[in-house]
């Protein structure tokens, strides 16, 4: 397929614009532009045709099943797009008086309020724009509550399982990264904890259920170490899915916990984003929100600035509020029986695993909760065929894969969360694709090892790609990288995912 | 071609699967074949420059496969004399030719006593039938 | 509840495979003193109408750019969002996929990234830049993070005249980084060079916005010139829109180009969600945070798309990552490469000259003392009303018009001044009854 600016043509375009009989100021000669931006030049027509073309060869969650561990990928309602559309939301200036804004404020407030329901926790900030930013800002909160404190603390923990955020955050926030270890359960290793865990350590960072869909059995114990030694608990909620209504953060013993809105809430991936990371704190740790704080007073909502504990801004204004107004929708559109939906996603999976178990290898053999993980290493040790074989042979069947080769000390793992969304036909038929897999990578692995056979493109050369550095299109200088032959131990060498 | 398994005689090896050829009171430094297959085909190699001081047990520089990247940790302290420019141009030669042509750095030696704490060849796959 | 398809049937089927008599018992492993017991304290649900009319109600207490003739500025824009930008979104795919770590199922999401990334490196004039950051502020603090990295120093410089939230926002990530920030003033709205070159001794990056919060045209090259005689990345803050009739920061010397898409093809929503933009000359590319889409080959030669680069990021270098940055903002960006191809080049010099023959016009029908007087301006121009502007606003709106931004809400000196900002969608019409509200 063509890229946009092998569709153009010298001369054509989209746009039309007003045109005032107006003399159009100089630009001094040394700041104006001097060779115009090789924009696409196309007309209406073919840029529709071109973004149809690409959405054609895009799958999302309106197109198939789409297991991605920790991602949950549950249906986006429709009636959210209508509602983020109204004029009252998509073309309110942030800037705008406090005055003129009453039902923005109002919806974020009533929006803060049933996230602090939600875990258990007394103050939110809907400010950061991701959960990694929610994870970032948490740990700003944790070095101002130390410094106010007067306590010097330098180490942040996080699980061996942790996804690769957690960590990557730990250190732009100034802290020292130490892991502490899973056990078999899938529980964190509590003698490995306590032998880590001294006057100097901040925090922990932990998600629960685990990465592993595990429900970690001593959490309260967890809770117990690291408040005796005056740290402070963080929740990644990239899991919340599995437990709203059922059980709460807060109740846990974390002090701070982020959302991710695009997970729990339904907020669309949108091919990579956007989404939201609100966190929620413990009330010793509100003054340190970021500004500015949305309140209610007695005549209406407002915007506190007036924060001098505050860690600052991490994003501008008050956060991504169209992604407000759909987790907001979607909350209402549920109410209390918002703990169905943890429910009913934790029956998928348990219903997904129990018919897997026998083709699969399980690695921590407990009850999972909205997502469990698999690995294909039996089938890697018997047929030589791979997760990521297995991963590609999906395609065929119409599912996208699951997340592949995390959590990081499962081998050749196949995590798996199907979310509330689907329905058991879906599920029955993913379960058949993935028996039919199983009995494939015995009888004919080689239709594993070319997979997909159906889409777009096959394997796609992913050293070339890392080695080539090919990021834009070079116009007359375009590279032709076909010329360049995939060498086949260059797609073998590609171990894991 | 990725070369096939082996651990030459005449090396000197480390538990970070780094070899060391000693020369004098120089030595020639790289990663053992068990390194290379485990990250795969290289596209990155990111080098000390010359003259740095690298020590013993600590990273001095890292490689890159498309799915992982891996600290380089010298097995012996010294002055990097020279980088092979080789390896930063083309790095799938430490694939080809891990204990030849993929060699990564030379260094002079500034704690020779060092090289007496390395393993040799029997030791080495020794350890590795450990792991 | 209509996202569930589960019935009493489907339930019973799946609990008789799992081998347990109700879903209460999936849940055994959660000890009984963290069993929430009660329903969440949360409003009955609403069904679809009633949801829709309770949105409406609220959305309904909100004065929209609808509503009332506007010219806020001051980092966010009313500009015009073209009919195709729906196209993009009508279609599910594009809402509803991820990030595309299968590239075989993500071709059109990745082309439409690589298109993306294409469309940035040439209106910045730089040779990569990321798959989107989430927006014009936290974007320098990626900068400055990267800076950092690139030459080992710890001071950064931003100019005063740049947004006062982005200056906060980079203030915010300051001591996590282990940054030292120190800002230069600005002298009749603009930054002097000399002083950017003093400050920026042993910097690892100046970070200066042009055009800058007042709308002013900085010295641009000159600052450019100043950050690399002190060995400190010269970082430019742009505005996508001005970049038609503006010089690209990668002509005259800067190693980053960094803005805030939300002009170029976004909705205002109240704030967002937008997108962030970075780009950089190639020797910084392993520095780069998020996700970069490269093109190569699959087994049979044909062209595709593909994620790379990504031992940059944190799946796979965790704690030494460029950056923590997941999730990012994709779609938007995607609006973005939309709307910047309906623009073409001849319609972003068109819709920039535009802007500044309006801003030029208001300034004249408003009779009003500009407060940087000697400075060329772009879309943007501060005006002093001789009371402070908080006031001027409040009587303006009763007349149902928003005059622009009061700059003392940032600036103490500048309590009197008045930010005016003046898209394409503002007519000569629109700024003579500005002109009248704001009268005598």
């Amino acid at each position: 397929m063509k890229l946009i600016f092998e569709k153009s043509q010298s001369g054509r375009r989209a746009s039309s614009l007003p045109h005032h009989d107006l003399p159009v100021p100089e630009i001094p000669e040394e700041l104006r532009r001097s060779q115009p931006p090789r924009l696409p030049e196309v007309a209406e027509p073919e840029l529709v045709r071109h973004l149809t073309a690409l959405a054609d060869r895009t799958f999302g969650i309106d197109t198939g099943f789409y297991p991605l561990g920790s991602c949950t990928m549950k249906h986006n309602p429709r009636v959210n797009e209508r509602v983020v559309n109204l004029p009252g939301f998509r073309d309110l200036h942030p800037h705008q008086e406090v005055e003129g804004s009453q039902g923005a404020l109002e919806l974020m407030w009533r929006l803060q309020e049933i996230l602090g329901e939600v875990a258990g926790l007394d103050a939110v900030s809907l400010q950061p724009a991701a959960g990694s930013q929610g994870e970032l800002t948490g740990l700003m909160l944790m070095r101002a509550y130390f410094a106010e404190r007067g306590e010097e603390r330098d180490t942040v923990m996080t699980a061996d399982t942790a996804h690769g955020t957690n960590p990557a955050s730990v250190t732009m926030s100034g802290y020292k990264l130490q892991k502490v270890g899973t056990d078999d359960r899938g529980n964190l290793d509590l003698d490995d904890l306590r032998s880590k865990v001294t006057e100097r350590t901040a925090g922990l960072m932990l998600t629960n259920p685990s990465t592993l869909g595990l429900f970690d059995e001593h959490i309260e114990e967890v809770a117990r170490i690291f408040h005796d030694a005056g740290a402070l608990l963080y929740y990644d909620g990239a899991n919340l899915n599995a437990v709203c209504g059922i059980s709460r953060p807060g109740d846990m013993g974390f002090d701070i916990v982020h959302y991710n809105l695009h997970k729990t809430f339904s907020q669309p991936h949108g091919g990579g984003g956007p989404g939201g990371g609100p966190v929620a704190v413990r009330s010793e740790l509100e003054p340190f929100l970021p500004v500015p704080a949305v309140v209610r007073r007695a005549d209406g909502f407002d915007l506190d600035f007036d924060r001098p504990l505050s860690i600052g801004k991490v994003r501008g204004f008050t956060g991504p509020f169209g992604v407000f107004v759909r987790a907001y929708a979607f909350i209402r559109a549920y109410g209390p029986a918002l703990k169905e939906m943890s429910e009913v996603a934790v029956l998928n999976a348990n219903y997904l695993l129990a018919r897997l178990r026998t083709a699969y290898e399980l690695p921590f053999d407990r009850l999972p909760m909205h997502e469990f993980v698999l690995s294909a290493r039996a089938l890697k040790r018997e047929h030589g065929v791979t997760a990521l074989d297995v991963a590609k042979r999906l395609m065929d069947y119409g599912f996208h894969p699951p997340t592949i080769y995390f959590p990081l000390i499962v081998p050749e793992a196949l995590m798996i969360e199907p979310t509330e969304t689907e329905a058991k036909e879906t599920l029955d038929a993913f379960v058949e694709a993935m028996l039919a897999i199983a009995r494939e990578a015995e009888v004919t692995p080689a239709l594993l090892k070319e997979a997909p056979h159906s889409r777009p493109v096959r394997r796609l050369d992913e050293v070339k790609a890392a080695k080539r550095a090919v990021v834009k299109f070079g116009f007359d200088e375009h590279p032709d990288l076909s010329l360049e032959p995939s060498e086949p131990r260059a797609l073998e060498a590609q171990k894991g995912a | 071609m990725p070369a096939a398994e082996s651990y030459p005689d005449g090396l000197k090896y480390h538990r970070e699967h780094d070899w060391a050829r000693i020369e004098g009171d120089e030595a020639t430094l790289g990663i053992t074949w068990f390194a290379v297959d485990a990250l795969g085909e290289l596209v990155h190699y990111e080098p000390p420059r010359e003259g740095a001081t690298i020590a013993k047990d600590s990273p001095y520089g890292e490689v890159e496969s498309v799915k992982a990247v891996s600290d380089v940790v010298a097995p012996l302290s010294g002055e990097v004399v020279e980088v092979n420019a080789t390896v930063v141009e083309a790095p799938e030669t430490v694939n080809d030719d891990p204990y030849g042509e993929g060699w990564l750095i030379r260094i002079r030696l500034t704690e020779p006593t060092e090289v007496d704490d390395l393993l040799d060849v029997e030791a080495y796959r020794s350890f590795l039938g450990e792991q | 509840m209509s996202h569930l398809s589960l019935t009493e049937r489907d339930r019973s089927e799946m609990l008789a495979a799992i081998g347990v008599d109700s879903i209460e018992e999936l849940f055994v492993d959660i000890p009984e003193t963290l069993r929430l017991r009660r329903p969440l304290a949360l409003e009955p649900a609403l069904s679809e109408p009633e949801l829709v009319r309770h949105l409406e109600e609220l959305a309904g207490r909100n004065v929209h750019t609808g509503r009332e003739l506007s010219f806020l500025g001051a980092g966010m824009y009313d500009h015009y969002v073209p009919a195709v930008v729906d196209a993009l979104l009508a279609r599910g795919e594009f809402l509803t996929a991820y990030t595309p770590y299968q590239p075989e199922m993500s071709q059109g999401v990745l082309q439409a990234i690589f298109e993306y990334q294409t469309v940035i490196c040439e209106l910045t004039g730089m040779d990569v830049t990321n798959a989107s950051g989430y927006d014009g502020t936290t974007v320098a603090a990626d900068a400055c993070y990267l800076a950092k990295g690139t030459t080992g120093r710890s001071k950064v410089v931003v100019t005063e005249a740049t947004s006062p939230q982005v200056r906060q926002v980079v203030k915010t990530y300051a001591p996590g980084f282990g940054l030292e920030v120190i800002e230069v003033p600005h002298r009749d709205g603009v930054t002097d060079p000399e002083e950017l070159r003093s400050a920026a001794e042993g910097a690892a990056c100046v970070v200066f916005q042009h055009p800058n919060f007042f709308g002013c045209l900085e010295p641009a090259p000159e600052l450019a010139a100043a950050a690399n005689d002190a060995g400190a990345l010269p970082v430019a803050h742009v505005d996508p829109l001005s970049l038609g009739v503006l010089e690209a920061p990668g002509a005259y010397g800067c190693a980053l180009a960094i803005g805030e898409g939300q002009g170029a093809g976004n909705p205002l929503s109240y704030g967002g969600p937008h997108y962030g933009f970075l780009a950089a000359k190639t020797e910084y590319t392993r520095r780069m945070p998020g996700r970069i889409i490269g093109e190569t080959t699959d087994v049979d030669g044909r062209r595709g798309y593909v994620l790379t680069l990504q031992t940059r990021e944190q799946h796979i270098r965790r704690e030494k990552a460029t950056s923590n940055i997941t999730t990012n903002q994709t779609l938007l960006a995607l609006a973005g490469l939309t709307y910047l191809s309906w623009l073409g080049p001849d319609g972003l010099r068109e819709v920039g000259e535009t802007c500044m023959a309006l801003a030029e016009y208001a300034k004249e029908r408003l009779d009003l003392p500009l407060a940087f007087p000697q400075q060329a301006t772009f879309k943007e121009f501060a005006v002093a009303v001789g009371r402070p502007a908080r006031e001027v606003i409040r009587a303006a709106r009763a007349q149902g018009v928003h005059p622009g931004y009061a700059l003392g809400r940032d600036y103490a000196e500048l309590d009197d001044a008045l930010l005016v900002a003046v898209t394409e969608k503002r007519t000569p019409e629109d700024i003579d009854r500005l002109a009248e509200v704001l009268g005598p």
